[in-house]
């Protein structure tokens, strides 16, 4: 077989992502069709800015969900004949093509590209979501209440904030400090925030129904706490708190550090918006009329302020995960936590680079894929802040 | 005002030492220092000669103990071994008698590389030169075009103008320094682009050439333009729609002069603050740049500091980047009361 032209690149590109399209087309297809149905969401579809953002944030979810659909090649299979060659190479046995190149070990430069999506369409949003529940946790209280607890809450956060993110990252990451269990204890702070928070949700909302309420927080508990400690914990590591038969989440080792750290950099920023935001809210008449209608504390906070402050962090959500991705990127670019192999998109960036001069596309592949999933998160998150504004 | 410094420079020295100590801390755990022994001591020796090699070196005193002795504020800790007395303070041949009794960062000792073999305070001096002045060359050209483009996308808000130039304003915040030096090298540095600049700055440690430096400056100030760019149209659109820019128009004043005269000083004070919040994030890009261009700067050495091991470096690099965190947050506080005399301190 022949190599590939640019045209014929393209085109076979196209087609491997065909799953892809159709997922997109049907996800806008209905999207405009109800949109006048569909509140926030429905309005994004009224902006080019943000329309242009979802469909490139979808693609690459998509891409992430299909993965195994898409790849053409396996990600760790190394072809010895196809090292550094260009993209459109036919590989040697006569079956396909390197779309994209062959990488410094002779793998397909496409099949790992959209593997290392799943890495980072995993990670990403989840720990953004850690990360926000972490910061809301504490900043509403920091900013309802003031005082002694906002002071010591916000020197904790200008703490971590006042760390420069690599030198963290290489303090919490390094083996060294990994065998500590550091990471782990850590993780068992973190992530006990998403359970608090829920049942401190639930627990205001429906304090007057103290049936159905303890019902919920007794279901939060059990399965919240199972997941946690299953999160947490991992046979033959410093936590081990469940048997291995009914753990349920083997997350490896280096994955939660990685988690761990990204959120634990996260989490001061958006501890400071949400105080922020709650200075300003609990000022409202709204506040006033729920104070003196008796409601409790937890209650104002999360049902009456945290409502308001939606639009805010629903953009700084978007433009959060995009710099998550970011962070994720500079791990693997220094090599920390994920293991080399691993096809997430720093890690090959970092792989590719010593090459740049005689090969630069296991470079550029995975740089442009980054560069594009941020760029559609911010341009997302630009196209939600201009319909947000508008009512 | 003078009050307001003050609590301001407590609050700064309260966080350095936190986090000097926190460092301390993550440096000093047990694994980091078996790993220190076995690389100044042979691989091969065992648990127990370990241990007496880390106490035969100070590090076996308590963990505040040794944080003390190596900020200055507790004496150096001395042995006396065949009649030869050794200390953290007695240098090699000296008579401990002369020694001081304290040596800690507070006194001007940062302690002996691992690594590079030489004084930190020595190594950090040259390395943090280099990092200058690239800082510099990012800062003349990131601030200047980042302001230009800010202003003039701010200036007619919803224009072609604006709509390009917020766009390009987003994609370069959205590129990482390992993205966009990744992409750059591959077209200006390569045979397969035009090979227009080096690929490498190594050789811009001794003579800065226009070639050689370039590419480095370009990617760090493009991630910074961005953003600030951003910030100074937000800011720009908001003095634009303001009363005394619409008096001014209707008396007859030039675009060009109202924008120039009237609106440009007061659309500067939310950016100043930015720029000066973009110096640890420049540090982080610092970092990434130095170690993708192989230049032998500050953000190289804290990479290979923590790459290998080496405690007293590592302790040394992160004490001026948490200097110069706290030392920019200060100034950018004070500078917003300077420059906004609407913002009164209680």
């Amino acid at each position: 077989m022949e190599e590939l032209g640019w045209g014929a690149m393209l085109l076979g590109l196209a087609k491997q992502f065909l799953p892809v399209w159709i997922a997109l087309v049907v996800t806008f297809a209905l999207s405009i069709r109800y949109k006048r149905r569909l509140g926030l969401y429905g309005k994004l579809f009224d902006s080019n800015i943000g329309m242009t953002g979802f469909a490139i944030v979808m693609f690459w979810v998509f891409s992430a969900l299909f993965a195994d659909l898409i790849v053409t090649h396996d990600t760790l299979s190394q072809i010895s004949q196809m090292k550094n060659k260009a993209p459109g190479t036919p590989t040697p046995d006569g079956l396909g093509w390197y779309l994209l190149g062959g990488d410094h070990l002779g793998r397909d430069v496409f099949s790992r590209m959209v593997a290392g999506s799943r890495v980072v369409i995993q990670i990403a949003p989840l720990a953004t979501l850690f990360a926000f529940m972490v910061g809301v946790t504490l900043g509403l209280p920091a900013g309802y209440y003031g005082g002694r607890l906002d002071t010591g809450l916000s020197f904790l956060a200008n703490l971590i904030l006042a760390f420069p993110v690599i030198l963290l990252f290489y303090l919490l990451v390094t083996p060294e400090i990994v065998k500590t269990g550091l990471p782990q204890y850590i993780a068992i702070v973190l992530f006990l925030f998403p359970i608090v928070f829920l049942m401190v949700l639930i627990n205001s909302r429906y304090y007057v129904k103290p049936n159905f309420r303890t019902k919920v927080l007794i279901a939060i508990a059990v399965i919240g706490g199972y997941l946690y400690l299953s999160l947490v914990g991992e046979v033959g590591s410093k936590v081990a708190v469940l048997p291995n038969a009914i753990d349920l989440i083997h997350m490896p080792g280096n994955i939660l550090i990685v988690f761990v750290s990204v959120v634990f950099v996260n989490s001061p920023t958006v501890f400071r918006i949400v105080r922020g935001i709650t200075l300003d809210i609990k000022t409202r008449d709204y506040v006033s009329a729920a104070q003196t209608r008796g409601e409790r504390p937890w209650y104002i906070m999360l049902w009456e302020i945290l409502p308001n402050a939606r639009g805010p962090l629903i953009v700084d959500f978007c433009l959060r995960i995009g710099y998550t991705t970011i962070l994720l990127g500079t791990l693997g670019f220094f090599g920390l936590g994920l293991s080399p192999e691993s096809p997430d998109w720093g890690s090959t960036i970092n792989a590719g680079r010593k090459l740049l001069t005689i090969a630069p596309h296991p470079a550029i592949v995975p740089a442009l894929a980054l560069m594009s999933l941020v760029l559609g998160l911010n341009l997302l998150a630009d196209g939600l802040r201009e319909e947000s504004l508008k009512d | 005002m003078l009050r307001f410094l003050l609590r301001r420079l407590f609050t700064m020295a309260l966080t350095a030492l936190c986090l000097t100590f926190i460092v301390f801390f993550l440096t000093n755990l047990p694994p980091n220092l078996e790993k220190l022994a076995k690389s100044e001591a042979g691989s091969r020796i065992s648990d127990a000669e370990v241990r007496s090699w880390l106490d035969k070196n100070g590090h076996g005193s308590p963990l505040l103990v040794r944080y003390g002795e190596w900020l200055g504020v507790m004496p150096g800790w001395t042995r006396e071994e065949n009649g030869v007395t050794r200390g953290r303070c007695i240098a090699r041949g000296q008579d401990p008698a002369t020694a001081p009794t304290f040596c800690g960062v507070l006194e001007g000792n940062w302690g002996f590389s691992s690594v590079f073999k030489d004084d930190v305070g020595t190594i950090i001096g040259t390395r943090l030169g280099l990092t200058g002045i690239l800082m510099f060359w990012v800062m003349v050209l990131m601030v200047p075009a980042a302001l230009l483009i800010g202003v003039l996308a701010g200036m007619r808000e919803g224009s072609k103008l604006d709509r390009s130039l917020s766009t390009f304003s987003i994609a370069s915040t959205a590129t990482p320094e390992y993205v966009s030096g990744v992409i750059l090298i591959a077209v200006f540095a390569t045979s397969m682009g035009w090979k227009v600049f080096k690929g490498t700055a190594t050789s811009a440690m001794d003579s800065i050439t226009f070639e050689n430096f370039f590419l480095p400056v370009l990617t760090i100030a493009l991630y910074g333009i961005g953003y600030i760019a951003r910030m100074t149209r937000a800011s720009m659109t908001e003095v634009m729609t303001a009363q005394y820019i619409r008096t001014a128009r209707l008396k007859g004043v030039s675009f060009g002069n109202v924008v120039m005269k009237h609106a440009l000083r007061n659309a500067l004070i939310a950016p100043f603050t930015v720029i000066m919040l973009q110096f640890p994030w420049l540090l982080n890009g610092v970092v990434i740049v130095e170690t993708l261009f192989n230049y032998k700067g500050f953000g190289w050495t804290l990479v290979q500091a923590a790459g290998n091991n080496d405690i007293q470096l590592l302790l040394g690099c992160s004490v001026v980047a948490v200097v110069v965190v706290l030392t920019t947050q200060l100034i950018s506080d004070v500078g917003y009361v300077f420059l906004n005399p609407r913002i009164r301190i209680s």
